[in-house]
């Protein structure tokens, strides 16, 4: 395997009495995208502070392309990162701003202009290089500063919650565009976001952040389908987490009431296991009865239209409650209304804590 | 409702501003009398238009004035660049330390105003004069022979303006600092600027604003102070200030003392407008491809 790009090792930081990061490791891929996904509080945004340069790690390694980088103030790292707030200059045109890297650089004048001109158009904001930042819309402000960083060439690319500022109706679009650009340079990207739909759409992996440590580190499908922790799962797509007691003959005993067959022994008997159960794995039976294994008799004790399709909160005898997706064609159930609902095997993913 | 809100700011301006002016104006075209006060009205109903011009007259032409003028300017412009060039670095520092610091920092700054002003100018002449403390010092040295002329000079007005008026510059420059945007300054440092690179180019371009009123806030009253230059500067040296207590108070020639006020006011706003105009230019100018 090639060599990483990033690889963070063993990242400690402190601040006060609180852990932002503890002890974390990770590597980032030649050409990947990769998010770091995590609420207010995970350590993302600290960790990417510390690959910029702006905040010291209190221990680990900071090694970019095999280079120990740990040491070196944020002008002599050749990593460049997106702002949450763009950090444009305002007293700068368009133009200067992207010029700015290049300049420090101490590129030829023709070379700066070329390069530039080049690097607008491929956004689509050729024309608007005499503007100033304040004249410019919040989408072509975000364009301005990913191309500042980008017009320098760096190995490796740091975002900042890039689309946070956006309106949600020009999110998605720029996430795309965004990862677009990514594969056509060919840079590493790492992008922190708070948003899952966000890391699982445009990320070759995700890396979930929990309280300062790494909880999973996987492709959105293995994250979403494998959930390695109850946070994970959790966090992403609000999974329904089954919990019980593995009995003798290698079923497990739910608490919410039912028996659960996983595909894979849970453990010996006696021990405790638990599982993720994402709503849209969920089956609604026709027939009044559920399968003994992989099934349940709830009532439907809410429901909600989501346009594509019905979110229901299935109340379970044993007592708690369950997300189900159900899909637009069929009608559904009434509120109050006792359903079956069933599972595949497969569908249960094992979690660890 | 909102009509009624603004009246006080505009009578304020009526009262302190506006109607001042218009009485110095007045007086500026009136004729010198023996009386009390010692001008004639320059309308009255019985004798009709009573004015004259020879005040400003007697401005424009006599260069004494004119000398009067450009050497006011030039100490208020020196005063302004020693209090700005000494209050960016303390505006900076009191911005870059931590935040439980920066408002006793701040009212460091304003300590001397605790203190009388005529008490403050007092000390400056018990340090500078020929037997005070910098002299005596020199002297205990062995660095010099005899008393050094201290007071009474150019440094020593300069060296008391800046005193005076140094807080002025500080506080304008320490809000802009303290308000700015950090993120830019990182921006600028990611993209490959040193911090020094980062200053000259992102900071200080920033901070100009706050640089132009500090200049302002010392320059203008600077420029017509009378105390000042009259307690530690040379005596031969006339300004502005100065020429116009002579006037009013010495010669009692009010309406050349009044004339002598409108130019200075004239002087003192012309430069605020054109640099209001190069400010609303410069915001609306992009600078381009250079």
């Amino acid at each position: 395997m090639a060599e990483p790009l990033l690889r963070l090792a063993g990242i400690t930081r402190r601040f006060g009495a609180t852990l932002a990061l503890d002890g974390l490791s990770l590597e980032v891929r030649p050409g990947e995208f990769l998010a770091l996904l995590g609420g207010s509080g995970s350590g993302k945004s600290t960790l990417l502070r510390i690959v910029a340069g702006f905040e010291a790690a209190d221990a680990g390694q900071v090694l970019l392309q095999g280079r120990d980088i740990t040491a070196l103030p944020p002008h002599a790292r050749p990593v460049s990162m997106v702002f949450q707030s763009y950090a444009l200059f305002p007293h700068l045109s368009v133009f200067d701003n992207v010029a700015y890297g290049l300049r420090r650089e101490g590129v030829a004048r023709a070379e700066i202009a070329r390069r530039v001109a080049e690097a607008l158009a491929l956004v689509g904001l050729a024309g608007l290089e005499r503007r100033r930042p304040g004249q410019l819309s919040g989408g072509q402000r975000q364009r301005v500063a990913l191309v500042r960083s980008l017009v320098k060439r760096p190995p490796l690319l740091l975002l900042d919650e890039p689309l946070a500022a956006l309106d949600a109706g020009l999110r998605e679009r720029t996430g795309l565009e965004l990862r677009a650009l990514q594969r056509a340079t060919g840079a590493g990207f790492v992008m922190v976001t708070h948003d899952q739909g966000e890391a699982l759409a445009l990320a070759d992996r995700v890396a979930v952040l929990e309280a300062g440590r790494l909880a999973q580190l996987d492709t959105p499908q293995a994250l979403y389908e494998r959930p390695a922790t109850r946070h994970v799962a959790a966090f992403l797509g609000a999974a329904n987490i089954l919990e019980g007691r593995v009995e003798p003959d290698g079923r497990v005993a739910c608490a919410a009431g039912c028996h659960l067959r996983p595909a894979a022994p849970a453990g010996p008997p006696g021990t405790l296991a638990a599982f993720a159960l994402r709503p849209e794995r969920i089956r609604l039976l026709a027939t009044g009865a559920p399968p003994a294994e992989n099934g349940i008799l709830a009532r439907v004790k809410d429901l909600a239209y989501r346009g594509d399709g019905w979110m229901a909160v299935a109340a379970l005898p044993g007592g708690g409650e369950w997300r189900v997706a159900l899909p637009a064609g069929a009608a559904p159930p009434a509120p109050g209304a006792a359903v079956a609902l069933a599972w595949a095997a497969e569908s249960l993913a094992p979690l660890a804590a | 409702m909102r009509r009624w809100l603004l009246l006080p700011p505009f009578l304020w301006l009526l009262l302190l501003v506006a109607a001042p002016v218009a009485i110095l104006a007045v007086i500026a075209v009136s004729e010198g009398s023996a009386g009390v006060p010692p001008f004639r009205p320059p309308l009255s109903l019985a004798e009709g238009w009573q004015g004259t011009l020879e005040p400003l007259r007697l401005l424009l032409a006599d260069v004494f004035y004119l000398d009067a003028f450009l050497r006011s300017l030039l100490v208020a412009f020196a005063t302004a660049a020693l209090c700005l060039a000494l209050a960016y670095p303390m505006a900076l520092g009191i911005a870059a330390s931590p935040a439980r610091w920066q408002m006793p920092l701040a009212a460091l700054v304003l300590l001397p105003f605790w203190t009388g002003f005529l008490p403050r100018l007092g000390a400056w002449i018990g340090l500078l004069r020929d037997g005070g403390w910098v002299n005596r010092l020199l002297q205990g040295a062995g660095l010099t022979a005899g008393p050094l002329p201290l007071l009474y000079t150019d440094a020593a007005m300069l060296v008391g303006m800046v005193h005076a008026y140094l807080p002025f510059a500080v506080l304008p420059l320490a809000t802009v600092l303290l308000r700015r945007d950090r993120a830019v300054e990182e921006a600028a440092a990611d993209l490959g600027a040193t911090p020094w690179v980062v200053f000259r180019s992102v900071t200080l371009p920033l901070s100009l604003p706050g640089a132009l009123a500090a200049f302002l806030l010392v320059f203008i009253p600077a420029a017509g102070e009378f105390v000042i230059p009259e307690l530690l500067g040379p005596p031969e040296a006339m300004l502005v200030g100065r020429a116009l207590w002579v006037e009013f108070f010495q010669n009692r020639d009010w309406p050349l003392a009044a004339a002598l006020a409108l130019a200075l006011l004239l002087v003192l706003i012309l430069p605020i407008c054109l640099f209001q105009r190069l400010e609303d230019a410069g915001e609306a100018r992009g600078s381009g491809p250079s």
